[in-house]
């Protein structure tokens, strides 16, 4: 086996993730245990709930896609060494976007251009909503993790005033979210699955091009580079200002893709909290996984797992479920503090 | 192909782990589900349903509750209506009751996906318009009685002459509601107090929802506050939580004369009994009985009910769908008062939905001598002449 093959650079992530898991599982089961809960019977139920049909199962998946594009997105952004705290506001402007081409919806049209249309534009919307934390920084001056929380601040008032104004229901003025689309601009789900085809087969290709983009690129290299140290990709002629431009880009292309991709697949319908919080969430996911791709998958579908898995605390055992938001919380701890532990003793 | 492997092994212990956790319900029980809005504790709009469910489990034979609160998007991100169906029905769940406005497309979405299960979606009126199949019903209690009374209460006992709602969101339903209210109040004021209509001040101030969402709504708790600092010395809440009682409790023991009416929940002037009228309250005890024990028996139907007071006894917990308990802080000629007006309620003689009554922007609601149907009622397009506040 060669020893940069992709298979040996997956298992060793992988490796490298066990003394993490089981930091993790000590500290929540110990809490837990603190708090007379059985660890056991939590992970059974949230299992039960999760893995044990098909229909469960693709349940678990219609959150791993946005969390999975969120993921990619940032990877992008964490190698050119930017914090895009910005991805919520970008996930919510691509949501915005596809709901804008959506409300049109030209009956002219065929109802899959108008929405193969509306991931377009998702993904400019989010793209563009990248490019203003991009500008902000490059001319400005303004950190990106500054500006892209407050770029979040300033989506989440577009999305309410357009919910609260100008998109409201008929006679009716209130937070719960926009009128439905028509049955025909929702993404097809076939009989007994609930995330949609087509909305699985984007989340994996646009995985598998943002590996292919960051590993076998030029593109990808630069990125790095600019990630790894700016002043030195000066003098191999590499604009650390554009290519952290592009990065940032291409990252809010996918968040707003992940927004979009919420409107027709999942909600069908245009909500205040639209984006989940799957911004956020990548952020843990791409930190867990050590900035690196291979392992992104995996931890974004065990992350699914425990937001769909949770819902199964309050209605089995009578616990709380933001129980899932503390386990989510000790694994990346746990992942900085051996990430940490690591970098020490090899330097 | 290291990491796929581990991930396989761990799958498959994960769902062997699962295997014999999934419950093995006797063919007997009838098991229903119930999706609350809010938390089960919010001494409010959820914990009535949650008491109610309970007390079905004690009295109708064979039936189990499973249930989950605070579904809505903000607390649940990602977890959709259909998706927790799903996981109530592979838990032997054979009835869905939805206890929100909010739910309304996921209940009629899931209605469809589950042909041979039935649907309880409370405030909503789908059963009325062909909407879905035949296994989507719709309850509601008629809380017009419930909030006129608390209307009345607060004209009676306002020394300014400015009531405020705290109102949730703009739709037909909070539109009624706040309506009957500020009948019940203005009838207080004119008929009871005899003071000039012009002199009462109604206003209804909505947050966005039927809760606090921080940073999505408007804050209830500051709202209330400044409304109270505006002159309104009594708040009446539309709002599935207890913030309006718990503010007007704070300033009352600041020494302040204002006060507040709650919603939803008999038990919710505890809260701030010192500064509570009294509480205008839905009994679900009935109607989910009615639902419940129909489809247990096969005997379901689709149907739109919307059940009202037991006159004889509004408070009894077996017959009255609606109810009203006095607060400590009402008076004694108030209570008085009180009685006299349900009695006038009760026995037909008052008719608040009675002509000449205009909407806010003049035109004519219903002309001198008309009474409003229910439809009118249900549907009610716009607020009333004297009402100050958004009415859409």
């Amino acid at each position: 086996m060669k020893s940069n093959s992709i298979y040996f650079r997956a298992g060793s992530a992988t490796l490298q993730s066990i003394p993490i898991l089981v930091l993790a599982a000590a500290s929540v089961s110990l809490f837990l245990f603190a708090l007379d809960f059985s660890p056991f019977a939590i992970i059974r139920a949230m299992a039960a709930g999760s893995l044990t049909s098909w229909l469960k199962f693709s349940q678990l998946l219609s959150i791993w896609v946005p969390l999975l594009l969120c993921s990619c997105g940032l990877l992008f952004t964490f190698k050119a060494g930017l914090w895009n705290i910005g991805i919520e506001g970008q996930v919510v402007m691509g949501a915005i976007a596809a709901t804008t081409i959506l409300r049109l919806n030209p009956t002219s049209l065929p109802p899959v251009f108008t929405i193969i249309v509306a991931m377009l534009a998702a993904c400019v919307g989010g793209s563009l909503w990248g490019l203003l934390v991009g500008i902000l920084k490059n001319r400005g001056g303004v950190n990106e993790i500054f500006g892209g929380l407050g770029l979040n601040f300033v989506a989440q008032g577009i999305i309410l005033y357009l919910i609260f104004g100008p998109w409201k229901r008929a006679g009716i003025a209130s937070m719960s979210g926009t009128d439905i689309f028509a049955r025909d601009l929702w993404l097809p789900m076939p009989v007994g699955w609930r995330v949609a085809p087509a909305a699985l087969v984007t989340a994996v290709c646009a995985f598998a091009l943002t590996w292919l983009l960051l590993s076998h690129t030029r593109f990808g290299l630069r990125v790095k580079a600019v990630g790894l140290n700016p002043e030195v990709s000066r003098l191999f002629h590499i604009n650390p200002d554009r290519y952290g431009l592009f990065a940032i880009m291409v990252g809010g292309a996918l968040a707003g893709l992940a927004g979009g991709l919420q409107v027709t697949g999942v909600y069908h319908r245009l909500i205040p909290a639209i984006s989940s919080g799957y911004g956020y969430l990548g952020l843990l996911v791409v930190m867990l996984a050590n900035y690196k791709s291979l392992p992104v998958p995996l931890i974004t579908l065990f992350f699914a797992w425990l937001a769909a898995g949770s819902i199964q605390l309050p209605i089995m055992l009578q616990i709380d479920s933001s129980l899932s938001g503390v386990i989510q919380g000790a694994c990346v701890l746990s992942a900085l503090l051996v990430h940490g532990l690591r970098k020490q003793r090899k330097g | 192909m290291k990491n796929a492997t581990i991930i396989g092994v761990l799958l498959a212990a994960l769902c062997c782990i699962a295997a014999p956790g999934i419950a093995q319900e006797t063919a007997k029980t009838f098991t229903f589900g119930l999706l609350m809005v809010g938390p089960a504790n919010d001494h409010g709009w959820s914990q009535a349903h949650f008491e109610a469910a309970k007390e079905i489990e004690k009295e109708v034979a064979h039936t189990k509750m499973l249930y989950i609160d605070k579904v809505n998007p903000a607390d649940r991100p990602g977890i959709t209506i259909p998706m927790l169906v799903d996981d109530l029905i592979s838990k032997g769940a054979k009835l869905i009751i939805g206890n929100s406005d909010d739910m309304k497309d996921g209940m009629r979405e899931a209605a469809l996906m589950h042909p041979d299960i039935y649907f309880l979606h409370i405030s909503g009126d789908d059963a009325l318009h062909d909407k879905t199949g035949n296994n989507l019903s719709n309850l509601m209690g008629r809380m017009e009685y419930g909030k006129m009374m608390a209307g009345f209460a607060a004209a009676m006992t306002s020394k300014t002459g400015k009531i405020a709602y705290l109102g949730p969101l703009i739709n037909a339903e909070t539109r009624r509601l706040t309506a009957s209210a500020f009948l019940g109040a203005r009838y207080a004021w004119t008929h009871v107090l005899k003071k000039p209509a012009a002199d009462l001040h109604f206003k209804v101030n909505w947050i966005g929802f039927w809760f606090n969402i921080p940073g999505v709504t408007s804050d209830p708790t500051l709202v209330t506050k400044q409304l109270l600092d505006s002159g309104y010395d009594v708040v009446i809440s539309g709002i599935d939580t207890t913030e309006a009682l718990v503010v007007a409790g704070q300033r009352r023991k600041a020494g302040k004369a204002v006060w507040a009416i709650p919603y939803d929940f008999k038990d919710a002037c505890n809260e701030a009994p010192d500064a509570c009228l009294g509480v205008p309250y839905f009994n679900w005890l009935p109607g989910y009985k009615q639902f419940i024990t129909a489809a247990r028996d096969g005997k379901w139907k689709k149907q739109f009910v919307w059940l009202g007071p037991d006159w004889k006894d509004i408070n009894n917990p077996e017959t009255s769908s609606i109810g009203f308990v006095e607060g400590r802080a009402l008076g004694k000629s108030q209570r008085a008062a009180l009685a006299t007006f349900q009695q006038g309620l009760a026995n037909g003689s008052i008719n608040l939905f009675t002509g000449p009554l205009n909407f806010q922007d003049g035109s004519v609601f219903l002309k001198k001598g008309e009474t409003a149907t229910d439809e009118q009622i249900w549907n009610l397009p716009k607020l009333l002449e004297g009402m100050e506040g958004a009415g859409k």
